[in-house]
């Protein structure tokens, strides 16, 4: 057994790390089209000092770590590209605090979205936080980490925005707490009204360090949800028209989506608008205002809506089951998006490159935007089905991503949780004196280059 | 030479997606796969196993004692099955898992712990190694009599019949039957193992001989109904005997008694207690049989039954499935299925958990003793709750 396996079993315990075969084997990959690469060790801790002992090992050794949720981001950020330590955070998965007052949570590193969305449900059902889309399993500081959205989102931004401290790992072992935190107990501000250094960690992919513990925002929980459905063949007409339904300044979410298949969605386009109320009567008069919002387009024939009876359960639910399935549409069991932020005044282009792309490489599309911050921007979803036993088509998926990726740069979009190739992409056009401050950010926290190398590699 | 290994549903162990659906109930209030809980690693979910039953199929990881442990730590409660999004493979996600421990069967490379437990039911016809003619001892004083044409066979099964657990939930059922007037005979000596494990752990050899054993040994004796005490029995004699020629009309102990608390055959006396229910999965998920057992308690005047967070459908396993009950794969740390159902038992104020399986009242009962909650939480069957009841309007009991 290696000094460093021994070193490991001290600190986590023997069911706590792993060399075996099949665990390397698991934790090589990701479920998106990018190529394996094999761990040497995979760590599951279960608290903040075994993290730090991990991280002051790794150190010492110069060992790579590449700390995990569920993986699920799959652009390959939880891919050990050098080797190394595979942290799987999942064990860390307790739910510390509730303030319901202040409307916060602090959960630990490795909490998922679906064990906080059911403890919230039943301990404090007048709260809500902004769960994603992603399966249940996907956990909430990965998700913040990477500048996650859902269904909060088009209200209050990015879910990274609702953000209300963190305790870090440092790559040096050092362990601190970020924002208000770091002056008491309560877990109310991530920065403000001091610098906000939660920038040092979020957007940064676990490069900068390791989230153990992490406050988010919670919202109220109406007692009503509701769902309208809005379809148009005019691809021209909506950004004036998500325009206009964020001018109302109460909507829940807003998605636009379209797909060439089952074939009734073929060739138009579906805007899904969520809103919120106490009672029946607050939900007509929002109802009222989305439609009186989009009457000028049903009176020029330029659109309408669509009963939403036999898939609103489907609509409404929180995460969508409906979006794993589209992996197996080519009975392949795999997806991955480009998922760009972009200004609303682009969908239309970033729409017709999304088919100009499933038709070159000859690959089956699904794209879907999500509003962000009451229209400011979108994630504009670009997302291709593979069949996992057809290597032909994952490399026709991943060369489509490139080009989508290369496609948003050039329209001034941001790569969302971009994969390595895509990050050296961003960084090659990023203005120099940014790309700097990039730089000088990385090697001060992490000057031995240990964390999640490969990523966010700024020479 | 390699061996190659082939399962009949290969063709579609890539359609996997590994969104992790599965390791959640339905409302995903903690994980619901036993192994996944117990041992922490993604390898022992359900989406875990698909991925590297699909990398071994490719030849991409050997046939190894950690594979198998990663495979026979499934307790096959089949909550995976229901949770997967996936609707046109989800239904074989079980079929998958035990065609691979098949392969491994037929590889001769499977943990010593499920190695001795098919030799020592191809050798005793039990898993404990007991002689058959002490199979039907535990009948004793029920007033059970052989089956020689009755209405209905009642089939006991391994652990009714051997484990002293089981042998009192099987004397409480035996005896209620008998004094409510329902025609039953037991196979006493004759009766063997019918297989349900066997299967699940994989080999099929041994199943196929048990399971024709069997079904020729009911039809000679004419056996046309069978009330079993074992949710096991009934799921292995219900899905698996018709396609070997083996149909009976199948009933749970649960469904009778219910019936025969509604047509007022069995007298129920007030007994004021809190009790919470524990779905055996082959009785819920497996049979979907969740309103008889909660009817039974509710009629009884005094209980007050109260749910479980997770129950029904979203039940979380005792961890006694899947041939974990003899092989113990799953172990019994903190995480363990057991451990983590008692403690969910306990938060619900309840002085009882009430169990339909001769299996899970075991692995409950040793729960109950590593959790510390002796005296605070007892674990009984349906009808030994039914028996106190009545016990109470005698007088001879006190609660």
């Amino acid at each position: 057994m290696s000094e460093i396996l021994k070193s490991l079993i001290d600190i986590v315990g023997e069911r706590g790390v792993s060399n075996a075969p099949e665990e390397l084997w698991f934790y090589s990959r990701d479920p998106g089209v990018l190529t394996p690469h094999l761990p040497d060790y995979v760590v599951a801790p279960k608290t903040t000092e075994e993290v730090q002992k991990i991280v002051l090992l790794a150190n010492r050794e110069k060992i790579p770590i590449v700390p995990m949720g569920n993986g699920m981001s799959l652009t390959g950020l939880v891919i050990p590209l050098k080797g190394g330590i595979v942290m799987d955070m999942k064990r860390m998965n307790k739910i510390l605090e509730v303030n319901q007052m202040a409307r916060y949570a602090v959960v630990e590193g490795g909490t998922s979205q679906g064990v906080l969305k059911a403890y919230l449900q039943d301990h404090y059902p007048q709260l809500r936080h902004s769960i994603p889309d992603a399966p249940p399993t996907t956990t909430i500081a990965a998700n913040m980490a990477l500048h996650g959205q859902g269904r909060l989102t088009q209200q209050y931004g990015f879910n990274s925005d609702m953000v209300t401290g963190m305790e870090i790992v440092l790559p040096t072992g050092d362990i601190c707490k970020i924002g208000s935190p770091s002056l008491g107990p309560y877990w109310f501000s991530k920065g403000p009204t001091l610098p906000d250094l939660s920038g040092l960690f979020l957007g940064w992919l676990g490069t900068t360090g390791i989230i153990t513990k992490i406050g988010l925002r919670l919202y109220p929980n109406k007692k009503i949800r509701d769902v309208e459905l809005f379809v148009t063949d005019r691809v021209d007409l909506i950004p004036d028209m998500l325009y206009k339904l964020t001018h109302l300044e109460m909507l829940e979410d807003i998605n636009v989506w379209f797909q060439p298949k089952p074939l009734m969605f073929l060739g138009n386009f579906h805007i899904t608008i969520y809103f919120t109320g106490d009672d029946e009567e607050e939900i007509a008069f929002k109802r009222k205002l989305i439609w009186d919002a989009l009457q000028e387009y049903m009176d020029s024939k330029n659109g309408g809506f669509m009963s939403v009876q036999y898939m609103k359960g489907m609509l409404l639910e929180m995460p969508q089951r409906a979006i794993a399935d589209f992996a197996d549409v080519p009975k392949g069991g795999g997806f991955e998006y480009s998922g760009p932020i972009t200004i609303i005044e682009h969908f239309p282009q970033y729409a017709a490159k999304v088919v100009e792309l499933a038709k070159k490489y000859d690959v089956l599309y699904a794209s879907s935007a999500r509003l962000i911050s009451g229209g400011h921007c979108m994630m504009f979803s670009i997302s291709f089905a593979f069949n996992r036993n057809d290597p032909a088509m994952m490399t026709r998926v991943k060369h489509a991503l490139d080009e989508a990726t290369a496609f948003a740069l050039e329209m001034g979009g941001i790569p969302w949780k971009p994969n390595f190739m895509e990050q050296k992409m961003t960084m090659k056009k990023m203005e120099p004196n940014a790309l700097k401050i990039l730089q000088m950010i990385k090697k001060n926290l992490d000057p031995q280059g240990i964390m999640n190398p490969g990523n966010w590699e700024v020479n | 030479m390699d061996y190659v290994h082939n399962i009949e549903h290969q063709d579609i162990v890539h359609r996997c997606f590994r969104c992790g659906y599965c390791k959640f109930p339905e409302d995903y209030v903690d994980f619901n796969c036993p192994s996944y809980k117990a041992f922490g690693w993604d390898t022992y979910s359900p989406g875990g196993r698909m991925w590297l039953i699909r990398a071994w199929l490719n030849d991409e990881i050997k046939t190894s004692p950690h594979f198998a442990e990663i495979l026979y730590s499934c307790v096959a409660c089949d909550n995976c099955k229901n949770q997967c999004v996936f609707p046109k493979f989800k239904d074989f996600l079980p079929e998958i898992f035990q065609e691979t421990k098949s392969e491994l069967v037929n590889e001769g490379r499977i943990p010593p712990e499920v190695r001795d437990y098919f030799k020592a039911v191809a050798t005793n016809g039990n898993p404990y190694k007991l002689p058959q003619s002490e199979r039907g001892k535990w009948a004793g004083e029920t007033g059970l009599t052989k089956y020689s044409g009755q209405e209905y066979l009642f089939y006991v099964g391994c652990v009714g019949s051997y484990d002293e657990v089981g042998q009192k939930m099987a004397r409480s059922v035996g005896s209620l039957l008998v004094k409510a007037g329902v025609s039953l005979g037991i196979m006493g000596s004759e009766e063997t193992c019918d297989g349900n494990e066997v299967k699940i752990l994989g080999e099929m050899g041994l199943f196929t001989q048990l399971a024709n054993d069997n079904i020729k040994k009911f039809k000679a004796k004419g056996v046309k109904k069978i009330i079993t005490l074992d949710p096991h029995a009934l799921n292995i004699f219900k899905k698996d005997y018709p396609k070997l020629g083996g149909n009976f009309n199948v009933l749970h102990y649960t469904e009778i008694l219910a019936g025969l608390i509604k047509a007022k055959k069995i007298a129920l006396s007030n007994y004021p207690v809190k009790v919470t229910y524990h779905d055996p999965c082959y009785l819920g998920r497996h049979n979907q049989v969740y309103g008889p057992p909660r009817e039974i308690l509710k009629a009884i005047p005094g209980v007050e039954l109260v749910e479980m967070r997770r129950n029904s459908l979203n039940a979380f396993c005792c961890g006694g499935g899947g041939g974990n009950f003899f092989t113990d794969i799953l172990g019994t740390g903190e995480d363990s299925a057991g451990r983590v159902r008692v403690r969910e038992a306990f938060e619900t104020g309840a002085n009882i958990i009430a169990v339909a399986c001769p299996s899970c009242a075991k692995m409950l009962i040793d729960a109950v003793k590593m959790e510390e909650l002796d005296g605070k939480l007892d674990v009984l069957g349906i009808a030994e709750i039914i028996e106190r009841a009545q016990k109470i309007k005698k007088g001879t009991v006190n609660g």
